[in-house]
């Protein structure tokens, strides 16, 4: 079970991975797309990265709504639960 | 009247150098690109063959990380060459309604398809990555470099195996003397040094076996030629319109002066032994630029170092230039670099327009008892081309029957 805190490291460092943004840079209230720039295909890998590192299923019609950064941290903390 | 198109700007990436000065030079010099492959998949999967010419800058050397890991190692090629040449142009204002691109390969994403399979055998579906079919589709390399340059006047993908470079420059003079473009980025790219076609080359015999000695396994025209040699890599040149490439004063390298594709119709990966496919492909591109046979004083051949294929050629490039052909230097390149299937026309094509524009043949290593029945005067020892107007040829040819050849003149 990774913390919250935990989980948005996490989440940095796979979309840092896959765009080069910097870490810090992804912070709860970024909207993926509108402040991280970060398009459909892209979304999907960091989401299928994410469900590896921390072992959880986020499905298709689930990643829509994850508008935010704080939603996917939000959802993969209630997923691990 | 036809519109003159012109060559101004070069990119490369291969194993004799990461960048056209760096490769241009090791040609002139003669070195070899093969080396002895390091990778545990040699051994794992019982190879047999243990060699091949490998570019000698990684493509992580050049691009950023997301950059690269958006492309198949193929693409990463087609770019770094199609960038290089860009910049070696100078253009730096184009309507992107008057950029085309042509950009070939002969086999595609081969590594990005793999190891695809090999992820969703291993971790199922959902772990198949969304990049997976851009990357892996064969017009992925046209697709970026379009998408680089901001290329709108179409972007277009040859597939004619070995062919498949040379074509590219068939259809950018064609794209530009029909008007429908101003400028087209023409090359190709190919990134096949994985284990499984390197096992499919293989069991067709196509490879050599001198795994003792990779530095002498590409020896195109000697008698102890034994197949090619696996090279990777991308060449990349930029095609102009003549008056747009005056009207900004560009540096000219050489005319495209003519083209030309043939298909043999004959067997589908075994050239036609007299030739015709090829003797054809010659004079056809010949007569596109209104070329005579005393014009031509240089040949960039295909020669691919297999035990078949060398003849054929001979016996086309006699037919098509009768006893003139004599007095051609011919450079089979491929004995330094292997051969960049895919790539191999476009990187030739480059040398070629080099060959031209510097006057000078590159070398062909690894010669040492020339096959009797192959009497070509071939360049073994970097050798000045003649002064005057001047004509070089480069050849192409690919499993599939196809032949392509281009006609680079001096300006």
């Amino acid at each position: 079970m990774a913390s919250n805190e935990e989980i948005l490291a996490g989440l940095a460092e796979i979309v840092n991975e896959e765009t080069g943004l910097a870490p810090e840079a992804v912070e709860l209230d970024k909207s993926f797309t509108e402040d991280l720039d970060i398009d459909s295909i892209s979304m999907m890998t960091i989401v299928v990265n994410a469900e590896e590192k921390f072992g959880v299923r986020i499905p298709d019609e689930e990643v829509k709504n994850l508008k935010t950064v704080g939603d996917a941290v939000d959802f993969i903390s209630g997923a691990q639960a | 009247m036809t519109r003159k198109v012109v060559i101004t700007g070069l990119g490369a990436t291969t194993p004799i150098g990461g960048d056209v000065p760096t490769m241009w030079q090791n040609a002139l010099k003669g070195v070899s690109g093969a080396h002895t492959l390091e990778d545990d998949w040699v051994a794992k999967y019982e190879l047999p063959v243990h060699f091949a010419a490998r570019c000698t800058t990684p493509a992580l050397d050049v691009l950023s990380r997301v950059e690269a890991k958006r492309m198949d190692p193929s693409t990463q090629f087609g770019v770094i060459a199609s960038r290089e040449a860009w910049a070696d142009s100078g253009i730096t204002e184009i309507d992107p309604d008057r950029l085309a691109v042509a950009f070939a390969t002969g086999i595609g994403g081969v590594w990005t398809l793999l190891d695809a399979w090999d992820t969703l055998k291993e971790k199922g579906p959902r772990r198949v990555l969304p990049m997976t079919v851009p990357m892996l589709m064969p017009n992925g390399v046209a697709a970026a470099v379009s998408l680089d340059l901001g290329a709108r006047a179409g972007a277009h993908t040859p597939v004619s195996a070995c062919a498949s470079g040379t074509e590219a420059m068939h259809l950018g003079l064609d794209l530009i003397r029909s008007g429908k473009a101003d400028v087209a980025m023409c090359g190709g790219a190919e990134a096949a040094i994985h284990p499984m076609p390197l096992a499919a080359f293989s069991s067709m015999q196509a490879l050599s076996r001198r795994n003792d000695d990779p530095e002498h396994a590409s020896r195109p025209y000697d008698l102890d030629r034994d197949g090619f040699v696996m090279g990777e890599g991308a060449g990349a040149l930029v095609l102009e319109a003549e008056e747009h490439a005056l009207a900004r004063g560009a540096r000219i390298y050489g005319e495209l002066a003519g083209t030309s594709v043939t298909a043999d119709a004959y067997h589908i990966t075994a050239p036609d032994p007299q030739g015709l496919g090829a003797t054809r492909a010659l004079k056809a591109a010949m007569f596109d630029g209104r070329i005579q046979a005393e014009d031509v004083v240089h040949v960039n051949a295909h020669a691919t170092s297999t035990p078949v294929g060398d003849k054929p050629e001979y016996t086309a490039l006699k037919a098509a230039l009768g006893n003139h052909v004599e007095n051609v230097a011919v450079s089979a390149t491929k004995s330094q670099m292997g051969h960049l299937l895919g790539a191999s026309g476009a990187v030739e094509a480059v040398l070629t327009v080099l060959a031209v524009h510097e006057r000078m043949a590159p070398v062909t290593i690894n010669l040492e008892n020339q096959d009797p029945e192959i009497p070509l005067d071939v360049v073994t020892s970097a050798r000045a081309l003649p002064a005057g107007d001047i004509v070089a040829l480069s050849n192409s040819f690919g499993f599939g029957g196809h032949n392509a050849v281009v006609a680079i003149r001096s300006v």
